[in-house]
C-alpha cells in the first residue's frame, strides 16, 4: 500500500463534511485512470476476495449493507439481485446504466472519466454474484471521452486477467462491453435502455411481465444498476455489509454523491453519509451559501423529476417531526415524507431572482423533447404542458391556462407504461401547488374565458371544417 | 459525400458486431455511430447498408436514426456545437451563450424546430443545436464542440472558445 497522504487538486479538495468512498480518487493529484494506478491503490483486491466467497454470500452482503440504488428510484440493490428466479436456466446479463441524464445530476461522469476501474471491479463482482457472463456499460452518447476511457480500461482488465476466460483462476468467465446511447433521456429507464441495447427505439416495456430481473435483455434475467451503485459494491465487500450499513442512517445507509447546481456560491459534487447533512448544511456549509443579497425561493431536491419544495414550507411528518426546508436530512425516506424524492441526488437551488413560470417552462420543454411517444397521455400531454407554459412565459396565457396545465398533468400521472409519466407531471403539479399564484400572476386576466391559443384556434377550426 | 465504406471502417464494424453474440440487431446503434463519425451524418445509403450488414429491414435502422437526437440525417458544419439548454445551464446563461455563439458564427437559428434542430452557418464551417442536459449542471453553462466538452463558458469567452477550432 502507498503510504503517502492523498492530496487533491487545488480548489478541488473535498469539504471536511464529506465522507469519500466512491469519489476518493476524484480530482486526486497523481491519480490517473490506468489499471496500474488503480492496482497501486488497492484495486481489484475485492474482486479476488469475491472469488473466495459463495455467490449467495456476496448478494447477502449487499443486502445487509442496505444499499439503495443511486440512479433515482432508491430500490435496494441486493434485493434487486435476488429477484432473478431461482429456477432460472437462461443466461443472466448485467447492464450498467451510465446514461446519466436526469437534469441536475452530474456524478457518474467523474467516475467514468477518472476512476473507470472502480466501476469495472464493482461490476465484475456483481457479474460473479449473479452469474452473469456478459455485461454492457450503457454510456450516454454525450460522454464520448468516457466511452473511450472505459473501453481502454476494459482492455487493460482483460490483459491483466480480470476479464475474459477463467478470471484469476476462478473458473468464472466474463466479458464486458461499452454500448453508447444516442442522446435520448428515456434510455435511462431500465426497460427503455434494454430495448435500446437490442437495437431498437427505446420504448419502455410494461411491468409486469417485463421486470428485467426475470425478462430483460433478450428476454433473459437482467440486472440494471447505476454506475454509483455498482461502485458501492466494491466498498461493501471491503467493509462488510454490516459495517457499511453503519454509514449513513438506518434504512438510508452508506454514502451518496450530492450534485448541487443553481443559485449557490460554490455549486459542485459532495459525497456525504446519507442523511447526515441537512439541506441547510448543503446550502450554507458545503456550497458557501446563497449568492450575496439573495433569498432562497425553491429547491428541486433530487433531479428535475422530483417535486419542488418552497423555501417557506414547514413539513409535518407522521412521526411528529416538524421540519423547515433547511432541516430536511438528505436521505431517501425523509425527502419522500416531505412530499418529494431524493432521486438521483441532483439538488437544484433557486433564489428569489428566479421566475417560477420560467423554471417550469424550461422543464416542460425538456420533457416534451424527451417523451418517447409510446403512450398517448405522455406524448400529447408533455407537449401541451410545454405549449401552455410557453404561453405563460410569453405573457399570452389566460389565468384558466394554469388550471388546464394542472389538468393535463393530472391526466398523465399513473397512466403510462413507464415512470416518465410521473417524471414529467410531478414538476408541473408541484410548481402549480407551491407557486400557482405566481404562475397565474404571469397570465393576462383580460384573456380569462377566451380561446387564446393559436393551436387551440386551429384545432377548433379543424372541427368546424369536418 | 458519396457513401463508400472503406475496408478499414468495415473492419471496425465487423469487430463491433462481435460484441453482440446473442443478436446482431443490437449492433445498430454502434454501427450508426461509426458511420456518423466517418461521414458526419447518416445518409439513406447508410441506412440500407447497415440493414444489409445486420440482416435487417431498412425501416428497422431508419426508425432508430429518426428517434435518437444523437443521429443526424443532414450534414452538420465542420465543427458541430451543442449547447446545454436545460434548467441549471439555462439559469447559468446558456440561452445567452447560444445567442453569442450564433452571432460569432453567423448562424441563423430562426428555422430550427423539433424536427430540424441543427442550424448550419452559410459557409458550412459551424453548426449548432441546443442539447438537453449534458450532465455538468454545477459548472454551467456548458457546451460541446465536436467531442470536446467545455464548462463555465461565459459569453465573454466565446471568441476564445471558437479560436480553438480554426476553419
Amino acid at each position: 500500500m502507498m503510504a503517502s497522504a492523498i492530496t487533491y487538486l487545488p480548489g478541488k479538495e473535498p469539504h471536511v463534511r464529506e465522507h469519500r468512498l466512491i469519489f476518493k480518487n476524484i480530482d486526486r493529484v497523481g491519480y490517473d485512470p490506468s489499471i496500474e494506478c488503480y492496482e497501486q491503490n488497492g484495486g481489484y483486491v475485492q474482486l479476488k476476495k469475491a472469488f473466495t466467497m459463495a455467490r449467495a454470500d456476496i448478494t447477502n452482503e449487499v443486502k445487509k449493507s442496505g444499499l439503495r440504488g443511486r440512479g433515482g428510484a432508491g430500490f435496494p440493490t441486493g434485493v434487486k439481485w435476488g429477484f432473478i428466479p431461482p429456477t432460472n436456466t437462461k443466461p443472466v446479463y448485467i447492464i450498467c446504466n451510465a446514461d446519466e441524464s436526469e437534469p441536475g445530476t452530474f456524478k457518474d461522469r467523474y467516475i467514468l472519466h477518472q476512476d473507470p476501474h472502480q466501476l469495472l471491479e464493482g461490476m465484475i463482482i456483481a457479474c460473479f454474484a449473479v452469474g452473469a457472463k456478459l455485461g454492457y456499460i450503457y454510456i450516454r452518447e454525450e460522454f464520448p471521452m468516457a466511452a473511450i476511457i472505459v473501453e481502454k480500461a476494459i482492455a487493460e482488465a482483460h490483459a491483466k486477467g480480470y476479464l475474459g476466460k477463467n478470471i484469476q483462476g476462478s473458473g468464472f468467465d466474463c466479458e464486458l462491453y461499452v454500448h453508447r446511447g444516442a442522446g435520448a433521456y428515456i434510455c435511462g429507464e431500465e426497460t427503455g435502455l434494454i430495448e435500446s441495447l437490442e437495437g431498437k427505439r427505446p420504448y419502455p416495456r410494461i411491468k409486469p411481465p417485463y421486470f428485467p430481473a426475470a425478462l430483460g435483455l433478450y428476454m433473459c434475467p437482467t440486472i440494471v444498476n447505476n454506475v454509483e451503485s455498482l461502485c458501492h459494491v466494491k466498498h461493501i465487500l471491503e467493509m462488510g455489509g454490516e459495517t457499511y450499513a453503519k454509514l449513513g442512517t438506518p434504512n438510508n445507509t452508506g454514502t451518496r454523491i450530492l450534485c448541487v447546481s443553481g443559485d449557490v456560491v460554490n455549486p459542485g459534487y459532495f459525497e456525504v453519509e446519507v442523511g447526515k447533512v441537512t439541506m441547510g448544511e448543503v446550502i450554507d456549509v458545503l456550497c458557501g451559501g446563497l449568492k450575496p443579497g439573495r433569498k432562497l425561493k425553491a429547491i428541486i431536491p433530487g433531479g428535475s423529476s422530483a417535486k419542488v419544495l418552497r423555501a417557506d414550507e414547514v413539513f409535518k411528518l407522521k412521526d411528529g417531526r416538524e421540519l423547515t426546508i433547511m432541516d430536511i436530512p438528505m436521505d431517501f425516506d425523509t425527502m419522500a415524507a416531505c412530499g418529494s424524492m431524493a432521486g438521483s441526488g441532483g439538488v437544484i437551488i433557486m433564489d428569489d431572482s428566479r421566475s417560477m413560470s420560467w423554471v417550469i417552462n424550461n422543464l416542460n420543454n425538456f420533457y416534451a423533447h424527451e417523451s418517447c411517444g409510446q403512450c398517448t397521455p405522455c406524448r400529447e400531454g408533455s407537449l401541451w404542458m410545454k405549449k401552455i407554459s410557453d404561453r405563460i412565459v410569453a405573457g399570452t396565457a389566460s389565468p384558466d391556462d394554469v388550471d388546464t396545465l394542472e389538468s393535463v398533468a393530472n391526466q398523465i400521472e399513473g397512466k403510462t407504461i413507464c415512470a416518465f409519466g410521473e417524471a414529467c407531471s410531478w414538476p408541473t403539479q408541484s410548481f402549480i401547488k407551491k407557486f400557482g399564484d405566481e404562475l397565474k400572476g404571469d397570465c393576462k386576466p383580460e384573456l380569462a374565458g377566451k380561446v387564446v391559443a393559436e393551436e387551440g384556434a386551429i384545432a377548433a377550426a379543424g372541427l368546424v371544417a369536418v | 459525400m458519396a457513401f463508400e465504406v472503406s475496408s478499414e471502417l468495415e473492419k471496425k464494424i465487423d469487430e463491433v458486431i462481435t460484441h453482440y453474440p446473442v443478436s446482431k440487431r443490437s449492433a445498430v446503434l454502434p454501427l450508426l455511430h461509426l458511420i456518423q463519425h466517418e461521414f458526419r451524418y447518416i445518409q439513406d445509403e447508410a441506412v440500407n447498408w447497415v440493414a444489409a450488414k445486420l440482416g435487417l429491414e431498412p425501416i428497422q435502422v431508419l426508425e432508430v436514426v429518426t428517434f435518437y437526437p444523437g443521429f443526424r440525417q443532414n450534414a452538420p458544419g465542420k465543427y458541430h456545437i451543442r449547447v446545454c439548454r436545460t434548467l441549471s445551464c439555462a439559469m447559468a446563461g446558456s440561452y445567452e451563450l447560444m445567442d453569442a455563439l450564433c452571432a460569432a458564427t453567423k448562424i441563423d437559428r430562426s428555422h430550427a424546430d423539433h424536427h430540424h434542430p441543427i442550424s448550419v452557418s452559410a459557409d458550412g464551417k459551424y453548426s449548432i443545436e441546443f442539447a438537453e442536459c449534458l450532465a455538468s449542471c454545477g459548472f454551467g453553462p456548458v457546451c460541446m464542440v465536436e467531442d470536446d466538452f467545455h464548462e463555465k463558458v461565459d459569453v465573454s469567452k466565446v471568441g476564445e472558445l471558437l479560436a480553438k477550432y480554426p476553419v
